[in-house]
């Protein structure tokens, strides 16, 4: 026991092998891209964990609602989650209806709407949310492969994008959020069709805000403009129409060529819970598939 | 009995890990939530000594760095809780005296930990972040910690006590 004798010097040994364990893992991790060795051991902690988190999520949300119970009664806690899905209803229509507009417009318009009113979704709750101190906004939501999700999909809320999966386990999957910023969104202004890169900042409070550069240097974004997705090939990892933010401020440096304007985000995402996941339609699932249909027509899962 | 200890171990890393990520609901303060792995690293480095706290610290940052919301470089938090439960591993004859003293090491650890982890994304500039969010949020995950000490700490050093194993002349 001579490693509890208070009058002798720890040994640096054990020290400096973690230390040099660490770094292997980082250089392995960090060298490796995107197929990196360390991904088997990721894959394989995050089906551990996951059903873990998932067990915990459970447990912990009835006492989520603890903090209202002093604040409201109930019956005024029920109207108010009326409200608040009817605001949210009525605000997805009036910030879509420009570029419908815009949609009709073009030649094009009416078949793209019908294809993008088609987005099936699966249905999945956010069980866990990444610390700040690690510097990356990502959640994980209780929906995985057996339910359809892949890597490269879109997530949404009903207030509009919410992220990208960038990893799914067997029932768990993790969403890189829009505000991350390492994420990239190709966005379109909704009254004159222009596109841009909208960057996030990394902040989820109230004040998160995303970055937009335009493609086109000559236009000036208009204040309360509305963005939507500006969609990639075979809508992975973006489909197209689905809102993202509002402008909030315009500014240009002699710097940049470019106008840069500041968006702020449709979502919610310090309090994100119930999120969809775009998936194809006819998806193998293990839950019910919802249409985003305007009948709101429900495929019949497997359950 | 050996397997009995790393069992409880095991299941305390587990469990402080999974409650960072899950009760992020009411707990999170601008995103930022106590680092619960880090209190027990903290713990078992005032009861253990800086050997056991720095495996422990492995052990515990590779599970945050593996969890599912995880996306950042695997190891960066193993590598700053070994330095955490190393350095609070050599101080532990003063911290040990009083609970200011404790309360110290736990606030020193929590500043160690988050910026070891914030000094490892600048370096291999994952993600790029900024230094003024960096800034932002070592101080409140430090006050967040050390408001949950009082209720951790003593809890953990009594857990790490009991599993201690029978020692002479000490």
């Amino acid at each position: 026991m001579a490693m509890h004798d208070p009058h002798k010097r720890p040994s640096r040994t054990v020290l400096v092998l973690l230390l040099l364990a660490s770094f292997t893992l980082i250089t392995l991790d960090a060298r490796g891209g995107e197929d990196s060795p360390i991904d088997p051991l990721r894959s394989a902690a995050g089906e551990v964990f996951g059903p873990i988190e998932e067990g915990t999520a459970t447990v912990v949300r009835p006492f989520s609602a603890v903090p209202d119970f002093f604040r409201t009664t109930g019956s005024l806690r029920d109207d108010v989650t009326r409200l608040q899905a009817e605001n949210s209803a009525l605000r997805g229509e009036l910030v879509t209806s420009d570029i419908d507009r815009n949609r009709i417009a073009e030649l094009d318009g009416l078949l793209r709407t019908s294809k993008d009113t088609g987005y099936a979704l699966v249905p999945s709750r956010v069980i866990a949310m990444g610390p700040a101190q690690s510097f990356s906004r990502t959640v994980t939501i209780d929906a995985g492969t057996t339910s359809g999700v892949r890597p490269d999909m879109t997530v949404v809320n009903n207030d509009g994008l919410v992220g990208r999966v960038i990893r799914a386990h067997r029932g768990t999957a993790t969403v890189l959020l829009i505000v991350d910023a390492e994420s990239v969104v190709g966005g379109r202004l909704g009254s004159s069709m222009e596109v841009g890169f909208l960057r996030g900042r990394g902040d989820v409070g109230g004040n998160g805000r995303l970055d937009l550069d335009l493609v086109d240097n000559a236009v000036t974004p208009a204040k309360d403009d509305v963005l939507v997705t500006w969609g990639s090939e075979n809508g992975a990892p973006y489909v197209s129409g689905i809102p993202i933010g509002r402008v909030t401020s315009v500014f240009s440096s002699p710097r940049e060529l470019a106008k840069r304007a500041t968006i702020d985000p449709l979502v919610d995402f310090s309090s994100l819970d119930l999120v969809g996941v775009v998936v194809r339609d006819g998806t193998k699932s293990d839950r019910t598939v919802v249409k985003a249909d305007r009948d709101a027509a429900v495929e019949g899962g497997q359950r | 009995m050996i397997a009995v200890r790393a069992l409880v171990v095991t299941g305390v890393v587990t469990l402080a890990v999974v409650l960072q990520v899950g009760l992020f609901g009411f707990l999170a303060y601008d995103g930022v939530v106590p680092n619960l792995a880090l209190l027990v690293v903290v713990a078992a480095a005032l009861v253990r000594g800086p050997e056991f706290a720095a495996v422990l610290g492995f052990l515990s940052g590779l599970a945050i760095d593996l969890a599912p919301p995880a996306d950042h470089v695997i190891g960066r938090w193993a590598l700053a809780l070994v330095i955490v439960g190393y350095l609070a591993g050599r101080v532990r004859h003063d911290a040990r005296t009083s609970a200011v003293a404790a309360v110290i090491a736990v606030a020193a650890s929590s500043f160690v930990g988050t910026s070891v982890f914030a000094l490892s994304g600048l370096v291999l500039g994952d993600p790029a972040l900024p230094v003024a969010e960096a800034l932002q949020v070592i101080p409140v995950a430090v006050v967040y910690d050390v408001l949950l000490t009082p209720f951790v700490l003593p809890l953990m050093m009594l857990l790490f006590r009991r599993l201690e194993p029978v020692q002479v002349g000490y």
